[in-house]
């Protein structure tokens, strides 16, 4: 016979600090601008326009970055970093939650044609190391309980009514999510006449996680940063 | 005379039938519409070839004249079979469901985009384009329909009803989806009960439909890689190693010794780290929340394995026509050793506890079961089938890449319900641990990439992605160009059979048989 509480006691716990450095290989990491004499031609290796040359520089869209790795592969790469604090507000009017909701955050997950991968990241919130309910983070069943709307895919023709009746049926105060390339601009899908492109024009964003897929780290980095909180995980510097 | 000549003989003496051997792997025939159905039944009946997929090319130059391929596959010969028809405008073809069965949900899905349709076909209609969305007579996939803009014109609005065949006083529709309590993927699954006992189900998918093979035309082979390998992110590196190789065929060229192994690792890395996350899942729907937290840190671990070999967690941008774009290095090599031997220590354990747990047993045992006939009559493919007695693996039946010198075991079991589903995941893990294990200790040196040139042409390739068969066909332009992209997934073919395995199941079980079967949506839906 299995005695599972002794298996779950017997492997101590398991949740890694929130302000330590971001584990090895629990983010992708990404490219970090930098100056380079061959900047124009440079940036041209990305196939997601997430390069940009500027004045010598390698300017760096994380919004458009979908980790193809293109430029740290080959002989002269840019650097990157594994890091996970990768949530933007959508504009300056945005506003984080009241102080009141730092302990019980509700939040209703819509995959609207998101590939899986962005869906497999979010299953693992609540696994022992990453831990959501510690900050009090709560997956709810229903839009009526739900603060935040996290959203994931390009919002495809037919999820596009069911996102907009999910964010109607929300009561007030309450925070929009874009998570993914996708959901921010169509990611490798774009806009076509099967997906809108993301949700902008679909619902009003608060914020954006970008990442393809962003890693559990980044999604309760964004989580917290709808709460208020504003220290994430530290860097971790690698080539 | 061996089976292979053996069929290959019955299909020279059919008559009025042009056989054409094009190279060594494809026996390609050309057939009329009036052959097709009594050919088919044959093959599939007689000749136990499995179907693969369908796949309909409209003319480049003469509208809504089509070329229509069926392929099927001789598990026993290693062969595979390509009947190719001409279907001129306005014309229709005879339905092969009612004999090869696996195949109704692709002429369904051609009707639905090409407007293509099937003579005695009885369900044709409101299959990935939704009636109440969708306007009427609208096929994405021809050429003169553009990608761009969805067009005006909605479909009959709200006044869609889900089906009701149930017909006793108190019996009801209970529809799950397409939003779920939880973080599930969208799809709208409708229970039909009267109360207790699911009656019958409906399963309503493409939801997320994102037109992947329609916006895939026009774009250049590095950027529909990128399709290729992000329509279903959870078995990333199986579609788009298929997608590389139907880039190779048409080019000629085959990637060096050290890529073909490196392939073969990350793809058994892939199907390890997606069969974990099926587990854990199946622990979740069963409340056995240590089990659950116990296969996250598995598939957390497998994760952060991949990203630390492969610089992605789930080894986004590894792979490329003519090789791989990174290699992987002695340390790296190492760590991936060390990796081994824990998770498989990890693995045992908790297949151990699962096993030993006769609650939980009793959840997943004759629960969602999909008999051998069933499976066969389907044509469904990957761990499904080989839960229910079929052993089919493409690595074995139509070996790519190296697996021809490096056949993978494959472990059968023959209840077909949740049970033998969860024992074949976790028996499918532990061989690919084996294989990595072995593996890594003898991979070639050399380069990891050859210049694959991009030529016009067209390809089938096809992998056994963690969930099955996945065959992918492709045709390029001289420029480089995608003039059509067809993913044929295991999602597609499994996903078919689901409904099979619900009736008579109770209520509260259907989560339950969902995760045992562990499909992926976004891979049906494209």
């Amino acid at each position: 016979m299995s005695f599972w509480p002794w298996y779950g006691l017997r492997g101590g716990q398991q949740t890694e600090s929130w302000e330590a450095s971001v584990p090895a290989g629990a983010s992708p990491g990404r490219p970090v601008a930098a100056a380079r004499q061959d900047a124009d031609q440079f940036s041209m290796i990305c196939p997601t326009q997430a390069l940009r040359a500027q004045a010598g520089r390698v300017e760096v869209e994380m919004d458009h970055c979908v980790h193809c790795q293109r430029c740290r592969q080959g002989a002269d790469p840019l650097p990157w970093q594994e890091d996970a604090a990768w949530s933007h507000w959508r504009d300056t009017h945005a506003q984080p939650f009241p102080a009141r909701f730092r302990r019980s955050l509700h939040v209703l997950y819509v995959d609207a044609g998101a590939c899986g991968a962005c869906v497999n990241e979010i299953r693992l919130v609540d696994a022992p190391v990453y831990n959501l309910h510690r900050f009090g983070i709560f997956i709810t069943a229903t839009p009526r309980d739900a603060d935040v709307l996290l959203v994931s895919g390009p919002i495809t023709d037919a999820m596009h009514r069911a996102v907009v009746k999910a964010y109607a049926a929300m009561p007030e105060p309450k925070r929009v999510l874009g998570m993914g390339v996708c959901a921010i601009n169509g990611g490798v899908f774009g806009k076509s006449f099967a997906s809108h492109g993301g949700l902008e024009g679909v619902i009003p964003v608060d914020l954006w996680i970008p990442g393809c897929p962003p890693p559990p780290l980044a999604i309760i980095e964004g989580l917290r940063r709808l709460m208020g909180w504003t220290n994430g995980p530290a860097e971790r510097e690698v080539r | 005379m061996s089976e292979a000549t053996g069929l290959r003989h019955w299909l020279q003496s059919y008559p009025a039938l042009s056989l054409s051997e094009v190279d060594g792997y494809c026996l390609r025939l050309v057939c009329t519409p009036e052959q097709l159905p009594g050919l088919a039944r044959e093959l599939v009946e007689h000749w136990q070839a499995e179907f693969a997929t369908l796949l309909v090319e409209e003319h480049p130059d003469r509208a809504l004249s089509f070329t229509v391929r069926y392929y099927f596959y001789a598990p026993r010969q290693h062969h595979l079979l390509e009947l190719r028809i001409a279907v001129a405008p306005g014309t229709e073809l005879p339905a092969i469901s009612d004999a090869v069965h696996a195949a109704d949900w692709h002429e369904r899905e051609a009707w639905d985009l090409y407007g293509l349709r099937f003579t005695g076909h009885p369900f044709l209609g409101d299959f990935v384009l939704h009636d109440e969305d969708w306007p009427e007579g609208v096929d994405p996939m021809l050429h003169r329909f553009s990608a761009r803009q969805r067009p005006a014109g909605e479909g009959s609005g709200e006044h869609w009803q889900p089906p009701q065949l149930l017909e006793e006083e108190g019996a009801i529709v209970f529809p799950v989806g397409p939003i779920w309590g939880d973080y599930n993927e969208s799809g709208l699954w409708l229970l039909e009960t009267p109360g207790e006992q699911i009656r019958y189900l409906h399963t309503r998918l493409f939801y997320k439909y994102r037109a992947v093979e329609k916006i895939a035309e026009g774009q250049a082979v590095d950027q529909a890689f990128l399709l290729s390998e992000r329509f279903a992110g959870a078995a990333a590196l199986a579609h788009s190693w298929a997608y590389c190789q139907a880039v190779e065929r048409i080019a000629g060229c085959t990637a060096p010794r050290r890529a073909e192994q490196l392939r073969i690792l990350f793809a058994e890395l892939e199907r390890a780290r997606h069969h974990c996350a099926n587990i854990a899942e199946i622990c979740g729907s069963t409340a056995l929340s240590v089990a659950k937290a116990m296969a996250q840190n598995l598939v957390e671990d497998w994760l952060r394995l991949s990203a630390q070999v492969a610089g992605h967690r789930y080894l986004f941008g590894l792979l490329c026509p003519g090789g791989l774009r990174q290699d992987l290095h002695a340390e790296q090599r190492n760590l991936w050793i060390a990796a081994l031997a824990r998770l498989r220590r990890d693995l045992l354990a908790l297949r151990e506890h699962l096993e030993t747990s006769s609650s939980f047993l009793d959840r997943i045992e004759e629960m969602g079961t999909l008999t051998a006939d069933f499976a066969k009559t389907f044509g469904v493919v990957g761990p499904i089938a080989r839960a229910s007695g079929r052993a089919l693996d493409l690595r074995r039946h139509l070996p790519y890449g190296a697996y021809s010198e490096w056949e993978p075991e494959i472990p059968t079991e023959e209840q077909g319900d949740g049970y033998a589903r969860l024992r074949i995941f976790f028996a499918e893990t532990l061989i690919s641990i084996g294989l990595m294990e072995e593996m890594l200790t003898q991979i070639a040196d050399g380069p990891i990439r050859t210049e694959c040139p991009i030529r016009a042409g067209h390809a089938l390739a096809w992998v056994e992605a963690p969930s099955g068969a996945t065959f992918h066909w492709l045709r390029l332009a001289e420029d480089g160009s995608v003039l059509r992209l067809r993913l044929g997934t295991p999602g597609f073919r499994n996903w078919h059979a689901f409904e099979r395995a619900i009736q008579g199941a109770a209520f509260q079980d259907f989560p339950i048989i969902l995760a045992t079967w562990g499909l992926s949506v976004a891979e049906n839906d494209r």
